[in-house]
């Protein structure tokens, strides 16, 4: 199911979500539906679109570049990105496109992390089993945005997905459909320094057809 | 008339010729084909046109209809199911028949006739047509609901009850006809304990490995005449110990019925069952004496609506009772509360052994033949008045009771292509029908424990059996692509409910499906290829992942220009 359309992307918002498995999902599977729910948002569901991990690069491209903002809308896996979302940053934000030189696709759009966990906020903590507090996990994507030129907002996260009781998890809905309604105009936006693009010397890509990031 | 025409040649023109033009006749009238063969039996026989006097002779013959049409309603009843229904058999069955019995018995007595002839009438008037209750039904739709199911049963225990019966008449006639003596008597239950015995072991081991043997020797009209010769030959065993023919034929589709030839048993028959109730209903219609009528057209008439009102005091309550549908009642009272083929039998029976007097046994018959003419007509009546004003009142409940129980997805094919869909599907607990035409193939697959039925897939009437008008998925996977084609023709122009996923012999079959309309499309041996070569490219010394990229690049390319030139084929002018 693809509901892309030429004023699917009218609020400039896109939304990339992936869960491996939709059915066993409580909080995502909402979220997903408010977000299609949403007027004018555009919805990419990865596993739905790529089940067998073979991402149609031009396209997504070519998407990406038509967004203000990009949702990365998942729960978090291994401290990280389900497996399928990775890839498609691997395949997708190649060097001279996203970044490097003439990197400029995404250059002054927003990205966003709205994000699940199993685990309780408590075990985010130093004597908790997660040992680090969360934000500890977060460079990785931080830098992403940073690397491409794209502001980094402030992450929506729903610790202990699973437990949470329904009143919580219908107010984190709630307040996902009303930023996604209201973007961009949030209170905390002007707080928010522009991003400037990293410089990244071409030395440290020797092969100019270089796909992926690696270090 | 045609008089140097032998009389076999006559009586078939005689026979099409009224059937064709009666019964679309009486279909364009919304009345339903019954109307229409009785209607034909009544212009062509002798109080009509005159055209046909051996009434009996037919009558006898066409019994056989009924005895096709139970031996298909067999099939439909695997063995599991019927042991499920003993209850409704047994116990509705048993309240129906002998509530109704009863009941007619008492109003006989008062009415002040003797209690023999009383008893008499009161148990041939208890029963009901199976042949047209099933006919109304099938036609309906409705033997896979409840109230079809519950029907079902009370007219399968009445078959069984007709046997005792028509074996308490001689006890009641003033000839002590059964003289035989006990070793007699002993004799003649050993046989009909054989015979009930010999078709069960029958059934189950000799007849599949013979129908298997023939469907092995490719003649299709001789599967047929193997399918018509296995029903005869059993209805004529049961009619050599006196038993009920539909009975037996009813028990060796039940035996059958679990069998991979059902579907083309199924098949084969449904033509002839067709015809030959056909013919009994035009029989039934000749059959109506109007000389009895016009002579005592009070008596008649009270007879009917005496016994049919009576049966539906009974018959409605019981319904309710049963816990059928508010909607379905009406038809299901009706149904059950017109006089049977039965009654025709047990009266005749009755004069033979001289319980009933001639005119009063043709009284009772033709009673039964106008309640039967009646039912049809008070259906058209039903449906017109009294269903509107119900399914208003219980639309929900409605859908939810007729929902069909069929296997979501049908494969035709069973190849190695179909097999290892059907494996998959089967591993993810999900059932699928498996239509096949090659027996050699069905007996492998059957060897691993699949359901596969032998059966060409491209006859509507096969896809119709194997469930098309109620599956959400058919796959097409047979080896021909004529036939592939016209089995997507087929599923298109019947059930475009359908989703279609087909297997595409080569890129030509590939582009005609497409042109059809069919979007779900494998070619057979594109992916299978693509791994040979990336397997090739490991070989080679390039990493894994970088083949699979490289074969997935290739893939997608491949299918954009198969697309690409789909559409350019359709633009240009053929």
């Amino acid at each position: 199911m693809d509901e892309l359309t030429e004023q699917g992307l009218s609020s400039g918002i896109l939304v990339l979500a992936a869960h491996p498995d939709w059915r066993d999902s409580r909080v995502n599977r909402r979220l997903l539906a408010a977000a299609r729910d949403a007027a004018g948002v555009a919805v990419r569901d990865l596993y739905d679109r790529y089940p067998d991990y073979d991402i149609d690069v031009p396209a997504e491209q070519a998407l990406a570049a038509t967004a203000r903002l990009l949702v990365l809308l998942h729960p978090i896996q291994w401290y990280s990105m389900p497996a399928l979302q990775k890839l498609w940053l691997d395949e997708v934000l190649t060097y001279g496109w996203a970044y490097g030189p003439g990197g400029t696709a995404l250059q002054g759009k927003d990205l966003w992390l709205v994000a699940t966990t199993g685990g309780a906020e408590g075990s985010y903590h130093p004597q908790g089993y997660n040992r680090y507090f969360f934000d500890a996990f977060l460079p990785p994507y931080e830098q992403t945005a940073a690397l491409c030129g794209m502001r980094f907002l402030p992450p929506l996260v729903l610790h202990g997905a699973r437990k949470s009781s329904e009143d919580a998890v219908g107010k984190h809905v709630a307040v996902f459909a009303d930023r996604l309604a209201t973007y961009p105009n949030w209170p905390e936006m002007d707080e928010l320094e522009q991003c400037v693009a990293c410089e990244v010397p071409g030395s440290d890509r020797p092969r100019a057809t270089q796909q992926a990031v690696d270090d | 008339m045609i008089e140097a025409a032998p009389s076999w040649l006559t009586s078939g023109l005689i026979y099409l010729s009224a059937a064709v033009i009666a019964v679309p006749l009486s279909r364009a009238l919304g009345l339903g084909s019954i109307i229409g063969y009785l209607a034909a039996g009544i212009a062509i026989g002798p109080w009509g046109l005159g055209l046909v006097s051996n009434v009996e002779d037919i009558l006898h013959f066409a019994e056989f209809g009924v005895v096709l049409m139970l031996f298909m309603v067999g099939l439909e009843l695997e063995p599991r199911r019927l042991w499920a229904l003993r209850r409704p058999i047994f116990g509705w069955g048993s309240a129906q028949v002998i509530g109704c019995a009863a009941l007619l018995f008492a109003a006989a007595l008062l009415a002040g006739l003797a209690w023999r002839v009383s008893l008499v009438a009161a148990m041939g008037l208890a029963l009901s047509s199976t042949a047209i209750a099933l006919q109304v039904m099938g036609e309906r739709n409705l033997l896979p609901t409840s109230s079809g199911q519950a029907a079902f049963s009370i007219l399968l225990f009445q078959d069984v009850a007709a046997i005792p019966v028509l074996a308490l008449l001689p006890l009641l006639g003033g000839v002590d006809a059964s003289q035989a003596s006990g070793d007699a008597r002993w004799l003649e239950a050993a046989k009909i304990v054989a015979v009930v015995v010999g078709i069960i072991v029958g059934g189950r081991l000799a007849v599949r490995p013979l129908l298997r043997l023939i469907a092995k020797s490719k003649t299709p009209e001789i599967f047929t005449a193997a399918s018509l010769l296995l029903v005869i030959a059993i209805a004529a065993s049961m009619r050599l110990v006196g038993l009920s023919m539909a009975l037996g034929a009813f028990l060796a589709g039940v035996l059958l019925a679990e069998s991979e030839y059902r579907r083309e048993l199924e098949t084969d028959i449904e033509p002839f069952k067709g015809l030959l109730l056909g013919l009994f209903f035009i029989a039934v219609g000749m059959s109506i004496d109007f000389g009895v009528l016009i002579a005592s057209p009070l008596a008649i008439t009270a007879i009917v609506l005496g016994f049919m009102l009576l049966k539906a005091l009974l018959i409605y309550p019981l319904a309710r009772a049963m816990g059928l549908p508010l909607q379905d009642r009406p038809v299901f009272t009706l149904l059950l509360a017109q006089g049977g083929e039965f009654a025709f039998v047990v009266f005749q029976a009755a004069a033979g052994a001289q319980v009933l007097s001639a005119e009063t046994a043709s009284l009772l018959i033709g009673a039964v033949a106008i309640s039967m003419l009646l039912s049809p007509l008070l259906l058209v009546a039903i449906d017109k008045l009294l269903l509107p004003h119900y399914a208003q009142r219980n639309k929900p409940r409605m859908e939810e009771l007729r929902e069909p129980q069929h296997a979501p997805v049908i494969i035709a094919g069973f190849g190695r292509y179909g097999q290892i869909v059907g494996r998959m599907l089967a591993a993810q607990g999900l059932s699928a029908t498996v239509l096949d035409h090659d027996a050699d193939m069905i007996e492998a697959a059957r060897s691993f424990g699949y359901k596969v039925f032998y059966g060409d897939a491209s006859r509507l009437d096969m896809l119709r059996t194997a469930g098309a008008a109620t599956a959400k998925v058919l796959v097409i996977a047979v080896d021909d692509t004529g036939q592939s084609l016209a089995i997507v023709d087929l599923a298109r122009e019947h059930f475009p409910q359908l989703e279609l996923v087909a297997r595409a012999r080569d890129v030509t079959h590939w582009n005609e499906l497409r042109d059809r309309g069919v979007m779900r499309v494998e070619r057979e041996v594109f992916e299978s290829s693509l791994r040979s070569a990336r397997t090739v490219l490991e070989v080679l010394g390039f990493p894994p992942y970088e083949a699979r990229s490289q074969a997935m690049r290739f893939r997608r390319h491949n299918l954009e220009l198969l697309s690409a030139c789909t559409r350019i084929t359709r633009i240009a002018p053929k």
